[in-house]
């Protein structure tokens, strides 16, 4: 049986790319349904401004913990939810899915690279690979 | 073997990293049929309503407003067209006249379908599809929670296969209606005139005299929460009294069945 999956995703991959760059063209182009005077939301903010990223974690059948898949835009977190579950888990991968603001996330920057993980680099005996581990003890 | 059998839990390729255990919904299921029911019918039935919406569904790709929300259309019409697969295979079965599902969906002709006018109507606006996949997918979990008790075995199972799939699509119109009710007074207008283009043709659905109670109420929920009153309006008028379930449609499937069945009529019996 040859594997699709790969493919798929990637094409996946790639038209998400292709709209992140349609989204910023979007958002030149006139609005082509300006609300009426008087809508309701009158924030001044543009009503087809794009919407937040997301970024998602699933958990899937035989992981114990929720893995990064990839990112999304939505209005909301319930929308992002639902989202989630339409573009990650269509291939019954998940059974868990967390997803978070992708501004309310803080990264380490790659110019760091070197003072936050190269100090690790020499020190093996952090490793538990110095003692047996009993059976019956898994997942570590 | 089945498309199944390489995917089932059984299966111990580590090489799928997620997405393993796959269940064939007919699993052990007894599919003799029994004598002097009318599950030919009620299959068929089923079954072209579902290939019908799948298809409008599937026109959204290229064309839905966020991309999201066009793999999330893509899936729905996905889910349907299972069931679509499932129920005339079964309609096939049950007519034991050597038809398959590819022969009832891809040669037959307009009088032969079956499927309500709701889902054959031109696809409209966003607005428009999220009225008609409410009204739709309302009416069919209801429907399909009572047929979990068929007493045709393979129509049960496909039943409760189905109640999980209409769950989700019922609640991704619901969330779209409540948004765009709920919404700016622009996209409320929207959604009203949607509903007011989609209701005509919900009296329809009920030819039968079944489940409305449930139907009305869940809609009228759904309603509330959008600001949205339930539309009053005529029903969509009927030829001598007869509509989609006896074969009677409107003009736009034609038009529909043309697109849908123009490789299969092109290339009679090819294979891919």
């Amino acid at each position: 049986m040859t594997e699709p999956r790969g493919d798929e995703r990637s094409r996946e991959e790639r038209s998400r790319r292709e709209r992140s760059e349609l989204a910023s063209e979007r958002s030149e182009r006139p609005v082509a349904s300006a609300p009426p005077a008087g809508a309701r939301e009158s924030t001044g903010a543009a009503i087809n401004e794009s919407w937040p990223l997301w970024e998602v974690f699933v958990r899937s059948k035989r992981g114990l913990n929720h893995v990064h898949v990839g990112s999304l835009h939505a209005a909301d977190p319930d929308m992002a939810l639902h989202h989630a579950r339409d573009l990650y888990t269509r291939r019954n991968e998940g059974v868990s899915i967390w997803v978070v603001r992708s501004d309310a996330i803080t990264a380490s920057s790659p110019d760091e690279k070197d003072p936050f993980f190269a100090p690790s680099g020499d020190k093996v005996y952090r490793h538990p690979t110095f003692y047996e581990i009993p059976e019956g003890v898994p997942h570590i | 073997m089945t498309a199944y059998d390489a995917i089932v839990e059984l299966n111990d390729h580590t090489h799928w990293a997620f997405g393993t255990g796959f269940d064939d919904p007919l699993a052990g299921i007894d599919t003799s049929v029994l004598p002097g029911t009318d599950t030919a019918e009620q299959c068929l039935a089923l079954g072209d309503d579902a290939l019908i919406m799948s298809h409008r569904l599937a026109e959204w790709c290229t064309n839905a407003p966020e991309l999201e929300d066009e793999v999330a259309l893509a899936n729905l019409a996905l889910d349907l067209l299972g069931q679509a697969r499932l129920l005339l295979s079964r309609a096939a079965q049950a007519r034991a006249n050597g038809e398959t599902e590819d022969a009832l969906a891809y040669l037959r002709a307009e009088h032969e379908f079956r499927n309500v006018r709701l889902v054959e109507l031109p696809r409209g606006d966003f607005a428009h599809e999220m009225a008609r996949l409410l009204v739709f997918s309302t009416w069919r979990l209801a429907l399909f929670e009572r047929l979990v008790d068929a007493p045709d075995p393979v129509l049960s199972a496909i039943a409760a296969k189905g109640v999980k799939e209409l769950t989700y699509h019922q609640e991704y119109a619901a969330a779209w209606t409540v948004r765009l009710g709920d919404g700016t007074d622009f996209s409320h207008h929207r959604m009203a005139a949607a509903l007011d283009a989609v209701w005509p043709y919900v009296d329809e659905l009920f030819d039968s005299g079944e489940i409305r109670d449930g139907f009305d109420a869940a809609i009228r929920q759904v309603l509330e929460a959008a600001t949205l009153a339930v539309p009053h309006v005529p029903g969509a008028a009927r030829v001598a009294g007869k509509a989609g379930r006896d074969g009677v449609h409107t003009e736009a499937m034609g038009y529909l069945l043309a697109e849908m069945q123009s490789v299969a009529r092109a290339h009679p019996g090819a294979a891919w």
